[in-house]
């Protein structure tokens, strides 16, 4: 059954959240996914397609998790051993969540981070994947108008999931490349300083550690500058851990967890930890997220609002069962974090051979490729004109660096954990040969008329400012209509 | 060794420190009581009997019997490759097999009276999450949704609390059996009116909570014809419609607007939840199904803050398919209910007390005025508390679901073996026989 739904009618008819662009999903990057929907690489049957590489997903480690499952048959209300406990898992709906659960996921993100910190399983709140943990964290730190200081580059998500329904803005805190992206005190009071002066009021700081989309992990002398900026300012400190797991070289990673153990001047009221299962483990379906906040207030705040997005509790057992199996965690962080060194030295090795670098990164799904020495010019037209030739020409979608807000045009993410080992092959074969083919070129798309028209771009981004204004601007990390599309991340 | 330092408050947002998430209320007493001394047939048989809580729980062995003979189907299967795929399925449009099941399972309970589209089905963590998606969908902060009263307590967190959206309440009363009439519909809209309140929508019920009752389908037509002149919104809660003792007795506004060929059908959507009628509360599913097109794509892009786990898609997808399975649960399910509803009932009724004739639901709305010393709420919870705390029932009072005459009590019946169903009405008959010895 059709329904002809009159627009103009239809519009009034909505509330202005609903018919806002804050989804993100109105972006120009969608022709990366398009490209990947109607024409996505499988080696037998489409060997031509399209490669994702835009979707930080990882798919390294499932076999150890399907032995797992199943010689752990109670760990799932499915079977004959578990099904005794299904009555009473599913009606289990307190928001607190499943003791087992919270103990697994505490224990886990100590086991994660060396044991060098302890989780209280009490302060484990639940969320609908960090997703829903950021925005939740949004509802509870800030109200409509408030601002949060986010490091460029960042995930472009966080421009609809701090925003969208709560009502908070975004000030960028700009890193370069000329210092390899590293978060300075002066990016910091720069970006305070603007906000105040447009009369917006900050209400924190929110950091991703390890970071996406460099891949790179925060040192301890910039942890400890942010803790005492954020302490001194008075504002929020919310770091998003969901990387933690995937650190798979020297330097390890320093949680702010461990910093505030050191830093014991800090107000540990300002202190709050978004985690999630979907990078670390690879389980993006299954919508664990948790805040973990040592600010008691904003636990108990949280805690009722988790009712919004609670994790399944059929799932919660599974996890439960699953994180209390500490030979089995062990094994799977330390394997985990050994196969995406193999896949991360193969691709940065691999582009190195024909002098395309990357940022020096030790951890994430993903590399931030150094492409600017092939753009016609240093701005973001050229960066779109690049990226459209990557995807329709050599055929692999790739995230541009502006739909992360990066301040300089030519930087790409390239996700390498989400495919098998073939594919990764012939998607390095794809981009040495497109860069041997680029040398000697006139640098830029001239000849490709077709992919410009298709355009269109808000230039109107360069300047700090207009990070504040242009809500626009969103990778290609969103689900459009397409039935094939998935979430993005 | 750390140092006492004095901190500065720091402040956490508007939202954050209201008491718009509701548990800040007095009867909040019912559930520590409850918590404190909770019973338990053998090792406390005195205990506080737990009556305020609607689950169901009298199916379950329908559903576990299925899991017995389907658990390959129900978990990832035999395929290498299934709890893989599985687990990374985070698409917000959810997993088609599980939208048609709930699509086809919500067909069904209507006995095929009307269809429904799976792409039109979206999915939320829970009918909390659906109604406070749709809140932000349909209205702006400051704006009000009407709602019948007595009303759900906990629409008074979803529909208001992270959104800025008001209730005004829409009054029905005894006199005609709690009914929502033009006249009372029209009295909330003025209401609104007379406060500056934007009305973007009516929200409903059906079948109802707390009475018990679903709505007949006269007043569904006027309050679909109210809510197009008024050019507003109509959200119809339908998350006890396979709680129903009776199928024909049920009418979906799904049905109303089938008969009207679908005309100007885009300002309705529906709610539906597995929550009651297959009593799976922890599993957290929730659907919107709305026949507006703009709202489908946008509840869709909110649905990445409450998305629904894959492996309990990849469960209840199973389940629901399976029409064997669907078909005998759906009538086992209405005729239990019905004889634990007719066992409350004659219960209540050898002990003098009378309740609103109800034909749905997992409770009975429960007429306890003759007990008041006075028709007021004051009144109301004193018998409240002299019932938790002399006869250790933790019953709802009216007055928490924003009834408008005193002295009315929602019990609920479903979530408890019929042994302890036994062990409430006899305290309830003790209990009243004492009133009449000491009131003469």
């Amino acid at each position: 059954m059709g329904f002809i739904s009159s627009d103009h009618n239809n519009e009034q008819l909505l509330s202005k959240i609903a018919t806002n662009n804050g989804h993100g999903e109105n972006s120009p990057y969608f022709d990366g996914w398009k490209a990947y929907d109607s024409d996505p690489y499988h080696s037998a049957q489409n060997p031509n397609g399209v490669i994702q590489m835009g979707l930080a997903e990882n798919e390294l480690c499932f076999d150890l998790i399907q032995k797992w499952v199943a010689n752990n048959p109670k760990a799932s209300i499915c079977t004959a051993e578990g099904a005794n406990e299904f009555k009473d898992i599913a009606i289990y709906q307190d928001y607190h969540g499943l003791p087992e659960f919270r103990q697994g996921v505490a224990k886990f993100m100590g086991k994660v981070r060396g044991d060098r910190v302890m989780f209280d399983p009490d302060r484990i709140v639940m969320s609908g994947g960090a997703t829903g943990a950021h925005e939740m964290l949004a509802f509870c730190l800030a109200d409509p108008g408030d601002a949060f200081l986010v490091p460029t580059p960042y995930y472009p998500g966080f421009d609809r999931d701090l925003r969208w329904r709560t009502g908070t803005q975004i000030v960028p805190v700009v890193c370069e490349s000329c210092t390899n992206f590293k978060l300075t005190k002066e990016a910091l009071e720069t970006a305070f300083q603007k906000a105040t002066e447009a009369k917006i009021r900050v209400k924190g700081l929110l950091i991703t550690n390890p970071s996406n989309p460099l891949g790179t992990v925060l040192d301890r002398d910039t942890l400890k500058t942010i803790v005492r900026f954020t302490n001194d300012k008075n504002i929020h400190l919310v770091s998003d851990e969901i990387y933690a797991a995937t650190v798979f070289n020297k330097p390890g990673f320093i949680s702010i967890a461990e910093i505030i153990e050191e830093e014991t001047y800090c107000n540990r009221d300002l202190i709050h930890i978004v985690y999630s299962l979907s990078k670390d483990l690879g389980f993006p379906g299954f919508r664990v997220g948790i805040v973990y906040s040592y600010n008691d207030q904003v636990t108990l705040c949280a805690r009722k609002m988790s009712s919004f997005g609670l994790v399944s509790t059929q799932t919660q057992h599974l996890i439960g069962s699953l994180l209390s199996d500490d030979i089995f965690t062990e094994k799977f962080i330390a394997e985990s974090a050994d196969r995406l060194a193999k896949r991360h030295e193969i691709f940065t090795k691999g582009l190195a051979q024909v002098g395309i670098g990357s940022l020096e990164s030790n951890a994430g799904l993903f590399f931030w490729m150094d492409l600017r020495r092939l753009l016609k010019e240093s701005t973001i037209k050229a960066e779109m004109a690049l990226w459209q030739l990557i995807i329709h020409e050599v055929k692999l979608n790739v995230s541009p660096g502006s739909s992360f807000h990066c301040s300089e045009p030519g930087w790409f993410r390239v996700c390498f954990a989400n495919m098998d080992d073939d594919t990764v092959k012939i998607a390095l074969r794809r981009i040495r040969n497109f860069v041997l083919q680029s040398k000697g070129l006139d640098q830029g798309p001239a000849k490709r008329q077709c992919w410009q028209s298709k355009l269109q771009v808000s230039l109107s981004f360069r300047r700090l400012d207009d990070f504040v204004m242009a809500p626009h601007m969103m990778s290609p990390h969103s689900p459009i209509s397409s039935p094939l599309v998935r979430a993005r991340n | 060794m750390t140092i006492e330092i004095e901190q500065p408050r720091v402040g956490l947002s508007k939202i954050a420190v209201s008491k718009t998430h509701g548990e800040d209320s007095p009867y909040f007493a019912g559930w520590k009581a409850y918590d404190e001394n909770p019973y338990d047939e053998f090792r406390n048989p005195s205990g506080v009997i737990q009556m305020g809580l609607a689950e169901n729980q009298v199916s379950f062995d329908i559903l576990e019997e299925y899991l017995e003979q389907h658990a390959e189907e129900a978990s990832w299967g035999k395929k290498a490759s299934g709890f893989r795929e599985n687990a990374l399925f985070q698409d917000y449009h959810g997993l088609q097999s599980f939208r048609k099941a709930m699509a086809s399972f919500m067909e069904k309970i209507r006995e095929g009276r009307t269809k429904f589209n799976p792409d039109r089905v979206v999915l939320t963590a829970g009918a909390t999450a659906a109604n406070e998606l749709l809140t932000f969908i349909l209205a702006d902060p400051g704006d009000a949704l009407l709602v019948p009263t007595p009303y759900y307590p906990g629409f008074d967190r979803d529909l208001r609390w992270r959104t800025g959206v008001n209730i005004v309440p829409i009054h029905c009363d005894s006199s005609n059996n709690f009914q929502v009439t033009p006249q009372a519909l029209e009295a909330a809209y003025k209401n609104a009116e007379s406060m500056n309140i934007k009305v973007r929508g009516v929200l409903i019920t059906n079948p109802s909570n707390p009475l018990g009752v679903t709505i007949h389908r006269s007043t569904l037509e006027q309050i679909l014809d109210f809510v197009t002149i008024k050019n507003i919104h109509l959200v119809s809660d339908e998350i006890y419609s396979g709680s129903v003792f009776s199928p024909t007795e049920f009418t979906s506004i799904a049905e109303i607007l089938e008969s009207r060929s679908y005309k100007d059908c885009e300002r309705v959507h529906i709610v539906y939840s597995l929550s009651k009628d297959l009593g799976l509360p922890g599993f957290r599913v929730g659907t919107i199904y709305s026949y507006n097109d703009r709202v489908v794509t946008t509840a869709r892009r909110m649905s990445s803050f409450t998305l629904i786990s894959s492996q309990t898609q990849q469960l209840l997808g199973s389940m629901l398919s399976d029409e064997k399975f669907t078909g005998n649960y759906i009538t086992k399910n209405r005729e239990r209910l019905r004889n634990r509803y007719e066992k409350m009932v004659g219960g209540l009724r050898n002990a003098g007390v009378e309740c609103l004739e109800g034909n749905a639901g997992l409770f009975c709305w429960v007429n306890l005025s003759p007990l008041l010393e006075s028709q007021t709420r004051e009144s109301e919870l004193a018998v409240w508390e002299a019932i938790l705390h002399r006869v250790k029932l933790n019953i709802s009072p009216g007055s928490s679901c924003h009834c408008s005459e005193p002295g009315w009590f929602r019990v609920c019946f479903a979530n408890m073996s019929e042994k302890t169903l036994e062990v409430a009405l006899k305290r309830i008959q003790s209990f009243m026989e004492e009133r009449k010895i000491t009131s003469g």
